[in-house]
C-alpha cells in the first residue's frame, strides 16, 4: 500500500512528544498505519468511533480528565463532526487537536473524495478553525506542537491537513 | 413516573460520581436539585452525552461516571451505543430518560413513540448490562444496582413527556465547564496523593 509508513511514523512521534494520550479514530486509507500504531502502542487510549463527531465529545472527556488527545480522521469526517465541534468543542472552549486526512485534492484519483477535498479548507476558515499543513516530515513535530500550543492557550479547536505530499508515495509507474 | 422524582430519588448517590447530563429539561431538574462541582451539563451538540461519558471513563478508570441522557439525543448518536460496548469500561452507567418526545422544542414525538426500543438497541449492541424502568422502585433499585456494579450499564427509564417552564438557569455554561475540569483536577490530585501515602 503507498500510503508512507516512515511518515505515518514521524507524524506518530510527533504525537507523543505532545504527550498524546488518547486518540480516536475512524480508518480512511491514509490513516491505515498510525491507528496501527496507536493500537500497537500500551501507552495510548485509542478509542474506534462509528462516526467521528463521536470523538468531539471523548476528547472533551479526556481534556476535562486531564488527558491530551487527538482526533485522527478524514476530511469527510471532519464535515460529519461539525455540530460537535461547533456547539461543544467552540461552545465550551475544549483545545481539539485535529489531524484531518486531505482527501479530495490535486492528484486525488478517487472520484468521490473530490467533492469533500474542496470544501475542506472553506469550511474551517468558515468556522475560525486555524489550521496549517502537514507535508514535510522535517517539519510535522514543529507543527504538531505549535498547533497544541495554540490550541491550549486559546482554548479553541486547531486543525492540522495531513497533505498528500506527505502521506502517499506514488507507486512507479 | 416523571424524570425529577427519577433524579431526586438517586441525587444523594451523585455525590461522589462525575455527572454529565444533556440538554433541556434533564439539565434544568438536575440543576432545581441542587448544583454540585461534579456535574456538567452539555448545553448542545446533542448526541455527544453518552460520548463524554465515555472520554472520562476511560481517562479516569477509578472514577464512576453517569451520563443522563435522553431518547431525542441518543437517537442521534446511536452508533455511540456501539462505541461503549466496545470498550465497556465497568466504571459508566448510562442513563436515558425516554419520554418519547423532544420535550423541549414543543413535544414533537420521537420514534421511540412508534416502538424504536432504546434498551433493544443498547443489548443488540453489546452492552453488558441493560435494564428498563417504569416505576421510581424499579428506576431507584436498578441504578442503585448499576452504581455498585463494575460493569457497564445502559438503563432506559421510561417518563412522562413534563418539564420545567423554561430551560435557561443562571449558572453559564463556561462557569460551569471550568469548575467541572478545576474539580476533576482537585479530586484526582487526592486520589494520586492518597495512592502515593498507601504505598
Amino acid at each position: 500500500m503507498p500510503v508512507s509508513l516512515t511518515n505515518s511514523g514521524v507524524v506518530y512521534q510527533a504525537l507523543k512528544k505532545c504527550g498524546i494520550g488518547l486518540v480516536s479514530a475512524l480508518p480512511e486509507t491514509w490513516l491505515v498505519h498510525l491507528i496501527r500504531m496507536a493500537e500497537d502502542d500500551p501507552q495510548m487510549i485509542l478509542v474506534r468511533l462509528a462516526k467521528e463527531e463521536e470523538g468531539v465529545g471523548i476528547s472533551a472527556g479526556a481534556h476535562f480528565a486531564g488527558v491530551k488527545s487527538a482526533m485522527l480522521m478524514q476530511n469527510h469526517g471532519f464535515l460529519a463532526s461539525v455540530n460537535g465541534i461547533v456547539s461543544f468543542a467552540q461552545l465550551y472552549r475544549i483545545p481539539l487537536l485535529m489531524l484531518i486526512s486531505y482527501r479530495g485534492h490535486f492528484g486525488e484519483r478517487d472520484p468521490w473524495q473530490t467533492q469533500g477535498g474542496s470544501a475542506t479548507e472553506p469550511l474551517l476558515r468558515a468556522l475560525g478553525i486555524p489550521y496549517s499543513f502537514l507535508d514535510d516530515p522535517a517539519k510535522v513535530e514543529k507543527r504538531i506542537a505549535e498547533a497544541q500550543t495554540w490550541a491550549y492557550s486559546s482554548l479553541h479547536p486547531a486543525a492540522l491537513l495531513l497533505t498528500r505530499e506527505l502521506m502517499w508515495e506514488e507507486p512507479a509507474p | 413516573m416523571k424524570r425529577l422524582d427519577c433524579l431526586r430519588a438517586v441525587y444523594d448517590q451523585l455525590g461522589d460520581c462525575l455527572v454529565v447530563t444533556i440538554m433541556g429539561a434533564v439539565a434544568t431538574e438536575l440543576q432545581s436539585l441542587g448544583h454540585k462541582p461534579n456535574f456538567f451539563y452539555l448545553q448542545h451538540a446533542m448526541g455527544l452525552g453518552s460520548s463524554t461519558g465515555l472520554g472520562l471513563a476511560l481517562c479516569l478508570p477509578q472514577q464512576k461516571i453517569v451520563v443522563f441522557d435522553g431518547d431525542g439525543s441518543i437517537l442521534m448518536n446511536l452508533g455511540g451505543y456501539s462505541t461503549m460496548a466496545r470498550y465497556r469500561p465497568k466504571n459508566l452507567v448510562h442513563v436515558v430518560f425516554d419520554n418519547e418526545s423532544l420535550l423541549s422544542v414543543g413535544g414533537f414525538p420521537t420514534a421511540t413513540s412508534t416502538g424504536t426500543d432504546l434498551e433493544g438497541v443498547a443489548r443488540a449492541s453489546g452492552i453488558p448490562r441493560t435494564r428498563a424502568a417504569h416505576t421510581i422502585e424499579e428506576f431507584s433499585s436498578a441504578f442503585t444496582e448499576a452504581m455498585q456494579t463494575n460493569e457497564l450499564t445502559s438503563m432506559v427509564a421510561k417518563v412522562e413527556a413534563v418539564g420545567p417552564s423554561g430551560y435557561v438557569t443562571g449558572l453559564a455554561l463556561l462557569e460551569n465547564r471550568f469548575q467541572f475540569k478545576r474539580y476533576i483536577e482537585k479530586s484526582t490530585t487526592e486520589t494520586r496523593r492518597h495512592g502515593e501515602e498507601r504505598k
